[in-house]
């Protein structure tokens, strides 16, 4: 029986639209990063000194999340730590409820989107709006981001233009981009003014000034932690980095990998609530320390590289199975290569570890990730531990590596095999099934190589002997 | 006497898809190692490197398979040649790291990845490039396998011998970097995405418009030309190796 996630890789590669504007827009995507990462040398450099910085902060997490917290309750921030998702839904809710929230303006955020915050506030008769533009169109069709950093990339324009003028009854002038901005900016900036609290996301949390740095482009990020008199700020663990010095490279390489650009419109820096003798910015400033599996992945000497992610989409960018089946295929909340290795760490692998099938090993990932994670053999491993995780005691597949173990570890009787193969080669034997639906069977040579070399040295034996 | 003792010594590691269905691949091997000035020793004993079971998630029979391939390897202290930048790449970046650290068959799983070298690589620049007969002028596609653009990274020199040729212009595809979607058991496991990848290759390698389809990975290759023979066109497909033997007009070597 086909799994919930062999369907939605078939419904995805069934839909030529959906296809269409994947491919468009990560061929788009590359070229931009590639047009940014010109210089060899540059982006080599770069990339190393990102990687080290990112894997120092993750083997000293418990000391500069201390730091961090330390610093950040010097500053006025209100600092706390959850275990897992709905700690932090809970803790959200409680500081809403004190002070009698009725709507939250959102930046954009995949942690809140990990603890499906929305959803829970609702519940809770909190309305939640997304402000980043395509985090806006993805709410308003009901749908989760399809990208990290371009949430509705998998709609194009006369599909946003339709979604509006369904859920909005809003027309705009057809393949005008500026105008369906405008109408979102529009509805946007009374919902920035009504907002009781604003949240936001995290990129980077600087542990020796307590400051918590947000990358952006449409403002909305600004907006939505200055406007409300309440920001909170949603973090996974792994964000925190030691020092403001650390700062401009990981920008760099974030900011490039991601859009191709060389920094983006807005970069945030927040250091405090407002101070006494300042006319705006928020009253209060929290930060949410969200763990949620992350700690017990950073002390795993195999996968802890996993964290030092700084989520600019490269990866899925430059995976041809992301761009060929589109992020809602993975049905997790991150998609694409890192979704593959992080989804089934933070969830179980028993549950999650189909997904590390969806990919050909080919190494584009890796090729392209920032800070040097490789993703290719992270995927490897994790197949590995699931293999060794598998409460099954048989399966077709253990079978088939049984019986190919057999053959290969005696290489007599594997070249008896490939003899025989080669004997019945012109026999139409029961196809594996999968291959054969778009190729046709390769036919075993008459002589294999073992027996050709053979003869070959034979000959020359006897040549020899002369 | 034979002239052999004097020559230099490499293994050959036929893979396993090219000894059962491309061995012509590797005779064409041997023949372009013979004729750099080595003698090819091809132990009967090698099977398969034991990559499939260990990309699929399968380490134990991998590690198996590789502990008997490095004993294998290293009765002598010669270069171990591979015609397939995936399997290289398995013996030369992945058997180091299967075993526990500090042991003796990590040490020797160092020593066999030091010694261990693709083809075309190993070879590259021992042809005899003021030597080429006299071709009829001819266009060929290569395809740059994904083990030979990253993992070996080792397609520039594929790139830089063709280019070294008379009388051949190369061609590359669209989106060249992409893989051809045949990534071994995944394109048996998640056959719906392999088959529209290899779909999108052939497409962009057929509008190259090479008269062959050039590549060092026989598991590319297969995947290719099946899929092309699938749709009814002919397969093009001819590993490096074979066409370097037919340009500098040797006698295949059986």
């Amino acid at each position: 029986m086909p799994t919930n996630f062999a369907i939605r890789i078939k419904q995805a590669l069934a839909d030529p639209e959906l296809r269409a504007n994947f491919r468009g827009a990560m061929d788009f995507l590359r070229n931009k990063r590639q047009v940014a990462f010109s210089n060899e040398d540059e982006w080599q450099a770069l990339k190393k000194q990102g990687a080290a910085i990112r894997q120092d902060a993750i083997q000293r997490l418990p000391e500069l999340l201390t730091q961090l917290e330390h610093q950040c309750l010097n500053n006025g921030i209100q600092v706390h730590w959850a275990q897992d998702d709905q700690e932090a839904n809970t803790i959200i809710l409680e500081i809403a409820q004190q002070h009698q929230a009725k709507l939250v303006i959102k930046g954009k955020s995949m942690a809140t989107e990990e603890i499906e915050l929305n959803n829970f506030l609702d519940k809770h008769n909190i309305e939640c709006i997304e402000s980043d533009m395509g985090e806006y169109i993805v709410q308003l069709d009901n749908e989760k981001p399809s990208h990290i950093i371009m949430p509705a990339i998998h709609k194009n324009t006369p599909q946003i233009a339709d979604l509006f003028e369904r859920k909005l009854g809003i027309s705009t002038p057809k393949g005008d981009v500026d105008a369906l901005i405008g109408v979102g900016r529009t509805i946007l900036r009374k919902k920035f003014e009504q907002a009781d609290i604003g949240i936001s996301g995290v990129n980077f949390a600087i542990a020796d000034t307590g400051t918590l740095c947000l990358v952006e482009n449409e403002g909305n990020g600004r907006l939505s932690t200055t406007a409300p008199p309440v920001h909170i700020a949603l973090m996974g663990i792994e964000k925190v980095i030691p020092n403001i010095k650390a700062l401009p490279t990981l920008q760099k390489l974030l900011t490039r990998s991601a859009t191709g650009q060389h920094i983006t419109s807005y970069l945030n820096l927040i250091s405090s609530p407002r101070k006494s003798d300042e006319l705006d910015g928020p009253k209060e400033v929290h930060l949410v320390l969200l763990d949620n599996g992350r700690a017990k992945i950073s002390q795993d000497q195999q996968l802890q590289s996993t964290l030092s992610c700084i989520r600019c989409g490269a990866c899925m960018n430059h995976c041809p199975v992301y761009t060929r089946i589109g992020g809602h295929a993975y049905g997790s909340t991150y998609p694409g290569p890192i979704g593959q290795i992080l989804t089934p760490q933070l969830k179980g692998i028993e549950q999650e570890g189909e997904l590390l099938d969806a990919c050909s090993l080919n190494g584009a990932c890796g090729e392209a990730c920032p800070v040097e994670i490789d993703l290719p053999e992270l995927i490897r491993t994790l197949r590995h531990r699931r293999q060794a995780a598998s409460q099954k005691q048989w399966s077709l597949e253990k079978m088939v590596w049984f019986i190919w173990l057999q053959i290969h570890q005696y290489p007599r009787l594997y070249r008896l095999t490939t003899k025989l193969a080669a004997l019945f080669r012109t026999l139409k034997l029961n196809k594996p099934a999968n291959w054969t639906k778009t190729r046709t069977t390769p036919k075993p040579a008459k002589l294999s190589l073992h027996q050709q070399m053979k003869i070959r040295s034979k000959i020359r034996d006897e040549n020899e002997n002369e | 006497m034979s002239d052999t003792m004097n020559k230099k010594q490499v293994y050959l590691f036929g893979t396993c898809l090219i000894d059962m269905f491309y061995p012509q691949a590797g005779l064409d091997a041997v023949a372009l190692l013979e004729l750099s000035g080595y003698e090819v020793i091809y132990p009967q004993a090698q099977t398969c490197c034991g990559q499939p079971p260990y990309n699929s998630g399968f380490k134990p029979p991998a590690v198996t398979i590789a502990k008997q391939t490095i004993q294998l390897f290293s009765a002598k202290d010669i270069p171990l040649i591979v015609p397939s930048a995936s399997c290289a790449g398995m013996i030369k970046h992945h058997y180091p790291t299967l075993f526990d650290s500090e042991t003796l068959e990590t040490k020797q799983a160092e020593q066999l990845a030091h010694r261990t070298f693709e083809l075309i690589d190993f070879i590259a620049d021992k042809l005899p490039y003021n030597q080429q007969p006299l071709r009829p002028p001819t266009k060929v596609t290569l395809h740059e396998s994904c083990s030979a653009l990253r993992e070996m990274n080792v397609a520039k020199t594929w790139r830089h011998v063709l280019n070294k040729l008379d009388n051949v212009e190369v061609t590359y595809p669209e989106n060249k970097q992409e893989c051809c979607g045949f990534g071994g058991t995944f394109s048996v496991k998640s056959d719906a995405i392999s088959a529209v990848m290899t779909q999108d290759k052939c497409h962009n390698l057929l509008k190259a418009k090479g008269n062959k389809i050039l590549s060092g990975d026989s598991g590319c290759l297969m995947n290719i030309g099946e899929h092309l023979k699938f749709e009814g066109k002919k397969d093009p497909c001819l590993h490096l190796a074979s066409f370097l033997v037919d340009h500098f007009g040797l006698s295949h070597a059986h």
